[in-house]
């Protein structure tokens, strides 16, 4: 057992309102510089969708990720072979038109513009050009208009879905969404970092973060092809890639990495894991079907002496173990069980879970439209109660097991296809509600509660416990960060001795193009 | 006029080997501990990706042949007067290089009409880049023209070249050989020092990073700061190691 601690991320699908204060906290910190506008590292995408990078999970174009060969596990589009072969020319690189132009509008011409009969415009200007541009795309283009025909039929994960279901999702009046917020997974088998020739990628051992060391970054570019969830960016202008830092100067100050500190829908948890990297590649190569179970085997019981001793053993700080015991994240994914990993199947073991969202597939439509109600067809659900989300109890599990919104759709997402997974947590999220609702309107008959409970698996302490962290969690409930013990390294990055008597961290060269 | 054109053959070509080797091993040491932010290839392939493939790949691809071939005859001019002995393989060893030449000669046309047309491009374009991408279109331009005037140029290379930069490298310059060749000759020997004495201010540089040890490294990278396996016991002493990233 070799133990390690990782600091790892939940975030509640079914709380997420789509506000986009995630990626402008992220972009106003790390982001806004030359060459790195294109650069979302937080992007919150509208699903059904085609994402950013359009159409990112689709690994036939991307040849992202790592992919299964007799027994054993092999990057889909970098490598020792591919990458050194294709290191002139990478046929797998993203372009910056995958992504979108970067813009800006030349705001001084509404001001300064002579007068004249016409309304004064502020063109559209390309950010790396600087030259006039027909805005053609963005980062959030499908946002919210997930229905339309242009985007989100273009979802990969529509794939094994009937023309039936299909359809079903993208009538106007049964349009369905939620949003999916992303950010770098910090992945226990990070394909950024096996494609990197330079070995300038890494992953901390203390915490887990990943990094790109901006002074070993070569430009050879491969990482960029090797994420299978576009998380490494290409700088264009310094020539070095760059990708979501966890914030780790404001973790190691103790305080949230600045997504989760200003997500106003407070879905986001963070805490410690510890984990048994001797599993790692064992989980990482297993088969389709046990893919997500293996991942989630390898975190461990932070209350388990013997965990805790081989963690010790492993130099992981007391005051890491304890945050280990407290982990938000640790109760969602392992003790509740109501937390996946978006698309297992590209096999980084990525370590930012999601609760998949419960609302899509309570959605429904009331009856005032029943006139609307005749015309849908049959796998459209169609409730004939006032509700618009039908929380009705004659047949518990009715609005999953008829789900309006494809089950096989999100457990293409969250669970490489299993079905059956998404369904347990959506029955567990679904019985809280169930349970709370006898709590508090008391419309639900007790016994109806505990069949509910039974069948989804919980009891009434952990369903209240899981209604607390969902909803009334306070700041220190939701991120559980532990010390970045500086009496060891400042910064985690440098020896306390060398920057004795200087100011700031890092180095200080200018971030411009070659010398 | 015999000492004007004395002094132009010692400067340029024993001063200017001097020169372009003094500053390409300090300057490329320099750049790399003390500026190593801005050490990269800086590819471009992510603002045009199409073209780039029709010049990066015939261009490296020759180069990493011709670059090759030069340090062979360079290190082991037997060998290639060896070769060279039977006139079939002469022939194909200088068929096979003009074709590599021929290659990189396409890359760089294509690299710099790509430089010049694409408006992305040119944003990331510096003049240190038009300055490489020129001294290498006179370089290959001037090695196609020897190779196909002079024949043949691997053999007269290990016999009169080699020595001669042999004489630099021992610090003991013999010129009269080269001095009395003709100018394409010359001036493909100054463009290459030209270039030698370029790379610590150019993109150049990347070549010397060239990533071989991928090959051998494990996959995945984990860095401790401080060595996981001592740390929480209590007799070990604080370290003074310079943590592993930096
Ligand atoms: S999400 Fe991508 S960039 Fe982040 S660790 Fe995983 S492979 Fe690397
Ligand atoms: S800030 Fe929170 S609620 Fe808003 S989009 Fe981001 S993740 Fe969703």
């Amino acid at each position: 057992m070799d133990v390690r601690a990782q600091i790892s991320m939940v975030f509640h699908l079914d709380k997420c309102i789509g506000c986009h204060t995630c990626s402008i906290a992220c972009k106003n910190i790390w982001t806004d510089r030359k060459g790195a506008e294109y650069m979302w590292w937080n992007n919150v995408e509208t699903k059904p969708g085609t994402g950013y990078p359009t159409k990112w999970e689709n690994q036939e174009v991307y040849k992202g990720g790592w992919e299964k060969r007799n027994g054993t596990i092999a990057l889909k589009g970098a490598g020792k072979k591919k990458g050194l072969l294709n290191i002139f020319h990478n046929p797998n690189l993203p372009v910056i038109d995958d992504y979108y132009e970067p813009f800006t509008y030349k705001y001084l011409d509404l001001i300064e513009s002579p007068a004249a009969d016409d309304q004064p415009t502020a063109r559209p200007v390309s950010l790396i050009t600087g030259k006039p541009i027909d805005i053609k795309m963005g980062p959030n283009w499908d946002d919210d208009l997930s229905g339309t025909p242009d985007y989100a039929r273009q979802d990969p994960n529509l794939e094994n879905l009937s023309p039936a279901e299909q359809e079903a999702m993208f009538q106007l009046e049964r349009m369905a969404f939620f949003y999916l917020p992303r950010i770098c997974n910090h992945c226990l088998n990070p394909a950024c970092v096996a494609s990197c020739p330079s070995g300038a990628i890494y992953k901390r051992g203390e915490d887990g973060v990943v990094l790109i060391n901006q002074q070993v970054c070569r430009a050879w570019r491969m990482c960029v092809t090797a994420c299978p969830y576009k998380k490494s960016y290409y700088n264009w202008h310094t020539g070095k890639s760059e990708k979501c830092i966890l914030c780790y100067p404001r973790i190691e100050a103790g305080y949230a990495p600045a997504c989760m500190h200003s997500c106003v829908g407070r879905i986001r948890y963070l805490g410690v894991v510890l984990y048994d990297a001797d599993l790692i590649e064992g989980a990482a190569s297993s088969d389709t079907d046990n893919l997500v179970d293996n991942q989630l085997n390898m975190l461990l019981d932070p209350f388990d002496p013997r965990v805790i001793q081989a963690a010790k053993e492993n130099g992981v700080a007391d005051s890491t173990i304890k945050a280990a015991q407290y982990s938000p994240v640790y109760k969602f994914v392992k003790q509740w069980g109501l937390a996946l990993p978006l698309h297992p199947e590209f096999r980084t073991l990525p370590m930012l879970f999601y609760v998949p969202p419960l609302l899509p597939v309570m959605a429904s439509l009331s009856e005032q439209n029943t006139r609307q109600g005749e015309k849908m067809d049959p796998i459209a659900k169609f409730w004939p109660d006032n509700w618009l989300y039908d929380t009705s109890t004659e047949e518990l599990w009715g609005t999953i097991d008829q789900a309006r919104f494809p089950l096989k759709y999100m457990a293409n997402l969250f669970a490489a296809g299993d079905e059956a997974k998404v369904k347990a947590v959506l029955k567990k999220l679904m019985a809280v509600r169930i349970h709370r609702r006898g709590v508090t309107v008391g419309d639900i008959p007790p016994e109806k509660v505990e069949q509910a409970m039974r069948e989804a698996g919980l009891d009434a302490d952990t369903a209240e416990e899981i209604y607390k962290l969902t909803s009334l969690a306070k700041f220190d409930e939701r991120f559980v960060i532990p010390p970045a013990h500086r009496e060891q390294a400042i910064e985690m990055l440098e020896f306390t001795g060398d920057t004795k008597g200087s100011v700031g961290f890092g180095f200080k060269e200018k971030p411009q193009r070659g010398l | 006029m015999d000492a004007f054109f004395n002094t132009l053959n010692n400067f340029f070509l024993i001063g200017l080997p001097y020169i372009a080797l003094v500053v390409f091993l300090i300057g490329s040491i320099r750049r790399y501990t003390d500026t190593k932010f801005k050490f990269s290839s800086l590819s471009s392939q992510f603002l045009e990706g199409r073209q780039l493939f029709w010049g990066s790949v015939p261009f490296h691809m020759g180069m990493l042949f011709l670059v090759f071939g030069h340090l062979t005859a360079f290190l082991i001019p037997r060998g290639v007067l060896l070769w060279n002995g039977h006139p079939a393989r002469l022939i194909l060893l200088e068929v096979t290089a003009f074709i590599f030449g021929i290659a990189v000669l396409i890359g760089l046309v294509n690299l710099i009409y790509r430089r010049i047309t694409s408006p992305r491009i040119a944003v990331v374009t510096s003049k240190m880049d038009y300055a490489i991408l020129s001294l290498l279109l006179l370089q290959v331009i001037t090695g196609l023209w020897v190779a196909y005037s002079f024949r043949w140029g691997s053999s007269w290379f290990a016999s009169v070249l080699t020595p001669y930069l042999w004489s630099i490298f021992s610090l003991q310059p013999d010129i009269t050989a080269v001095a009395a060749m003709p100018w394409v000759v010359k001036l493909h020997i100054v463009g290459a020092y030209s270039i030698v004495l370029l790379i610590p201010f150019s993109r150049l540089v990347h070549f010397l990073v060239v990533p071989l040890d991928y090959i051998w490294r494990p996959y995945q990278q984990v860095i401790w700061y401080w060595p996981r396996k001592e740390v929480r016991k209590a007799w070990t002493p604080w370290s003074i190691k310079r943590p592993l990233n930096n």
